[in-house]
């Protein structure tokens, strides 16, 4: 059988703040989501501009092994993963089958309990290590205004992934005057609370850096007028959501 | 030997008790050290007092453009000054005592290298040459540099004139000679002194040959050093006569013997050597009988490294250019494995790596830690951590390095390795093979001043340049400057022996020295982006009116070095093998073995200043890529992508060193400084288990180095330390286009 082909972005080789150790990540190209605080707006169409094959991917990935040692490995990033699940499924295992450690950054969007995708999802599951997952907000109408998505079936992810024990990451992104509402950040650490499979949870404060690509893709910046959070204002956030509490990646 | 048995007591060992054998003394004595860094001592209120007035002395330097004082009366010799404190009224604090000249910070007077050299440093900052000192240097005897400009050949003029060649320590000395400083501790002079002699008898003869007679005046002049080190010693009040008998007598009889250096010498590079180690055994013998606390060990540490900090030498506004930031390279090593797998870390290593908390970070010592993947875990993280905290510290692969040199090697300069007090190096500066390639496709001509430098070859007139014309063109082009080269070299390092012998240095090496004659490359980067640009893309020659190649246009996408591609990758190995086999097949001085390196050090910036546009795409006048760094925007895949590449270049054709220098932002490389230390060790693990040589480390975002360089003033940029290519200086202490080239290159901050 041929091998499915991925579409991709870019391969960044050292990448130290998606996940655990030292790991190198695969972008693959294509989101459904339009997050206004987006920093990768290159990823969002499905361009057809660069396949390639788990086995090639593979191949150029593991260059990188020498810097892994034990926790590091692969992370597969977007775009959305998720959208591109056959050949996400043939990567991770090829992975597996190599004692690769893989990470999925996903922000969960395309997760239902439909099929064919949920077979698919639980076979990926069952050959991945982690989930880097954001909650972007709890609030469905600024989820909505934020992203362009509801966010119901995403926090049914959430609680599919907590009642399997599967391990988590939670990033939750920190844009002022949009998702950083003390109500729903107190909301958001409830319902991480009452998750079982959360390992770490930080705060990832939004930044302007995306600004020169949106600049050179010629799509006006939705947050012209927002600010960059305040320390005071990330450690507040940090408060609510219980950051501190998550400590079992340290010894993962 | 009664004095031997008290200074030697509770040393183990046979051999070298009988001769000078002090890699065999640490090995039978040093006690690897396992664990943390939770031992260590923050400074003394001498430490304080003195390293205060030491950094105002050194904002005062700042204040005045550089120079703080120099010398204009007195020629600098190992007895032309009393002794000299950092202060005269604190001088009981100062734990280890010595001064390059009668004040702290005072540059000495070194006309030997180059008369004309020494009194333009001392006009440039505003002082009056001696007149009597002139006469006597021009009209009674002559100095090295005069001695090679009477030799030098017209096609070396013009290379130099060209800057084909550039940065030949023909107006400088050449340094880069590590004295086994440790030597006078543990023997004392007498015994050094008896050994010189015997060598000197054992080369009577009957028929002496011009190297006989050349080898017997320099054994002479080395004895008459260590009696004159002697002298030295005593202003200070310290006999050295007999070994050292506790642990700051050896501190300080080491460091009599790196002063003697640094009195007489102002070579490019002062290298202190692998003293950590061997310093630690005196130590901890110390602190075992309780002699001494840790406190005290640290203050001795401390005080050492102060003086290191404190080297100076009168330099011309040419060399700062080159070498910028007002550099010595008092590079000092530390941890490494021993042949037999133990490691060598020792608790003195901490000690080193603290000095840059307990005085804040600083270029010098230029701090190297030989490092291994078997090292333990408690010294690897000390480490990273204090490159997270400092970005002063460099790395090297001691894995590598190890079956080549041994395990008692020391830095001579910025990355290359020579055995301590068994070899000596030749330095070479650097051939801009860059502009080679350039020549190569014109003919010989140069592409800025249009002057015929090179030989009279066709060249290239196509409109698209032909891989394998090209190639073949500049196969025959390296021919050429190789052979010019490396006779240059050749001239020089005849008339150094000659006018500007390092009789204090090579006293303190064996009589029998082993000679590594060490050539370099600038532009490696730029060559092999330019090779792979022909070979994969259409490059296009634009001419001028007189038909000299000045531009290109480049059609099509190319593999570039520094994204682990093979095909890129593989034209940088070959272009290294291609020129060593060259240089190596030349008769070098004094039989040495030729080398190579791959480091440009900050001359990166004039070299590219001399260099036209490149088929690369690289333009005129813009800094080459710094040592076998790739080239600016050519990384596309990250930084292990990038150190990937430069691993595959091959040591054993660069024995000098291959240097590459990476910033790492801060948040880029983990969440917190735990992480981040164990983060960074894991990359250098990776890095150095591929076969790499050198890593600089930075870690800093650009947003530092831009506020820095606008607003330098500020106090917490005043030490604020930066690897360049080799060394590290402080930042505010670069020229603005320097500042500007670090800024630009490529600082790893994935989102």
């Amino acid at each position: 059988m041929a091998e499915p082909v991925g579409y991709y972005n870019s391969i960044e080789s050292f990448a130290l703040v998606d996940g655990p150790g030292v790991r190198s990540v695969l972008f693959l190209q294509g989101c459904n989501m339009r997050c206004l605080f987006c920093h990768n707006p290159e990823t969002w169409n499905l361009n057809k501009e660069q396949g390639i094959t788990p086995s090639e991917a593979f191949k150029k990935l593991i260059r990188y092994q020498p810097y892994w040692q034990n926790h590091g490995g692969i992370t597969i990033s977007g775009g959305e993963p998720l959208l591109q699940m056959d050949f996400l499924l043939e990567f991770v295992k090829l992975c597996k089958k190599n004692h690769i450690k893989t990470t999925i950054d996903t922000a969960g969007e395309p997760f239902s309990r439909e099929e064919p995708f949920f077979s698919k999802f639980n076979d990926l599951i069952a050959n991945t290590d982690l989930f880097l997952l954001d909650i972007k907000s709890i609030n469905p109408r600024v989820h909505l205004k934020l992203t362009g998505k509801k966010n119901d079936n995403i926090l049914d992810l959430f609680h599919y992934l907590s009642d399997k024990g599967f391990p988590i990451w939670i990033r939750q992104v920190l844009v002022p005057t949009i998702n950083d509402k003390e109500e729903d950040l107190k909301k958001t650490g409830e319902f991480i609370s009452s998750l079982k499979n959360v390992r770490r949870v930080e705060i990832l404060p939004y930044h302007t850096l995306g600004i020169s690509k949106y600049q050179q893709l010629g799509i006006p910046y939705p947050l012209k007028s927002v600010a960059v959070p305040s320390d005071a204002e990330i450690k507040q956030a940090e408060q609510l959501l219980g950051v501190s509490k998550y400590q079992d990646y340290l010894t993962d | 030997m009664n004095q031997n048995e008290t200074a030697w007591k509770g040393f183990k060992g046979r051999l070298w008790k009988n001769e000078i054998n002090i890699r065999d003394f640490i090995q039978n004595n040093y006690t690897p050290y396992d664990g943390d860094e939770s031992f260590l001592e923050g400074p003394t209120k001498a430490t304080d007092v003195l390293w205060g007035k030491v950094s105002a002395l050194q904002k005062e330097e700042r204040k005045k453009g550089g120079v703080l004082d120099m010398e204009t009366e007195v020629v600098s010799s190992l007895t032309s000054y009393k002794a000299g404190y950092i202060d005269e009224k604190t001088k009981n604090l100062e734990q280890i005592v010595g001064l390059q000249t009668d004040k702290p910070l005072k540059r000495a007077f070194m006309p030997y290298g180059g008369i004309k050299m020494a009194e333009e440093a001392l006009t440039t900052y505003g002082y009056t040459p001696n007149p009597e000192l002139h006469k006597i240097f021009t009209q009674y005897t002559k100095t090295h540099n005069d001695g090679v400009f009477d030799v030098y050949t017209p096609e070396i003029l013009k290379c130099r004139h060209n800057k084909i060649i550039t940065g030949l320590p023909d107006t400088y000395g050449r340094g880069r000679i590590v004295g086994d400083y440790r030597r006078i501790a543990l023997y004392g002079i007498d015994y050094l002194i008896e050994e010189k002699k015997k060598d000197f008898t054992s080369t009577d003869s009957n028929s002496f040959s011009e190297e006989d007679i050349r080898l017997r005046e320099e054994i002479q002049m080395q004895i008459r050093s260590l009696e004159d080190m002697k002298l030295m010693a005593k202003e200070y009040g310290f006999d050295i006569s007999s070994p050292a008998t506790n642990a700051k007598e050896a501190i300080q009889w080491t460091y009599f013997g790196y002063l003697a250096a640094i009195k007489t010498q102002n070579g490019a590079a002062m290298s202190v050597g692998r003293i950590s180690t061997f310093l630690d055994i005196y130590i901890e013998r110390d602190l075992e009988n309780q002699v001494i606390t840790e406190k005290e060990a640290q203050e001795m540490i401390d005080h050492l490294v102060m003086k290191f900090r404190m080297v100076k030498f009168a330099r011309i506004p040419s060399y700062n250019q080159l070498f910028s930031g007002d550099p010595v390279w008092a590079t000092l090593e530390m941890a490494g494995m021993g042949v037999d797998g133990r490691n060598m870390v020792t608790k003195n290593d901490f000690r080193f790596l603290h000095t840059l908390e307990n005085m804040g970070p600083a270029p010098e010592p230029n701090l190297t830690v030989l490092w291994s993947t078997r090292l333990p875990n408690g010294f690897k993280k000390y480490a990273t951590l204090i490159s997270i905290k400092t970005s002063s510290i460099q790395y090297e692969n001691d894995d590598l390095m190890r079956p080549i040199w041994g395990d008692d090697y020391s830095i001579c300069c910025c990355v290359s390795a020579t055995v301590t007090g068994k070899d000596m190096q030749f330095f070479g500066a650097r051939a801009n093979l860059a502009k080679c390639l350039l020549y190569a496709i014109n003919g010989g001509k140069d592409e800025i001043t249009h002057e015929q430098v090179g030989p009279n070859y066709d060249p290239i007139t196509s409109e698209y340049l032909d891989y394998d014309e090209v190639v073949k063109k500049y196969d025959k082009m390296m021919d050429w400057l190789s052979d010019v080269y490396v006779n240059s070299l050749n001239i020089i390092h005849y008339m150094h022996d000659k006018y500007y012998y390092e009789a204090s240095e090579m006293a303190l090496i064996d009589t029998n020295v082993k000679r590594t004659f060490a050539t370099g490359i600038a532009g490696f980067s730029h060559v092999v982006d330019s090779l792979s640009a022909i070979k994969y893309a259409k490059v296009k020659a634009i001419r001028d009116k007189d038909g000299v190649t000045t531009d290109f246009k480049i059609e099509g996408d190319f593999p570039r070095y520094g994204n682990d591609d093979d095909r890129a990758d593989n034209i940088a190995v070959d272009l290294l093998h291609t020129f060593i086999t060259k240089i190596k097949k030349h008769h070098t001085y004094r039989n040495s073995e030729p080398t190579t390196s791959i480091l440009t050090i900050t001359s990166n910036v004039v070299y590219g200043k001399a260099t036209g546009t490149l088929p690369d795409g690289r333009q005129k006048g813009l800094p080459l890529s710094p040592g076998a760094n790739p080239s600016y925007g050519a990384e596309k895949n990250g930084l292990l992508a990038s150190l990937n590449s430069v691993a595959k270049v091959p040591y054993e054709d660069a024995l000098d060193g291959i240097s590459n220098t990476q910033t790492i932002n801060t948040g880029a490389l983990g969440h917190d400084n735990m992480e981040r230390k164990n983060n960074l060790a894991q990359v250098l693990d990776g890095y150095f288990a591929q076969g790499a040589h050198h890593l600089n480390v930075n870690v800093f975002g650009k947003e530092k180095l831009i506020d820095c360089m606008n607003h330098p003033e500020k106090e917490e940029y005043a030490n604020f330390t930066i690897r360049v290519s080799g060394y590290a200086v402080k930042f505010i202490d670069l020229t603005k286009e320097q500042q500007m080239d670090v800024i630009s290159r490529t600082c790893h901050d994935h989102l």
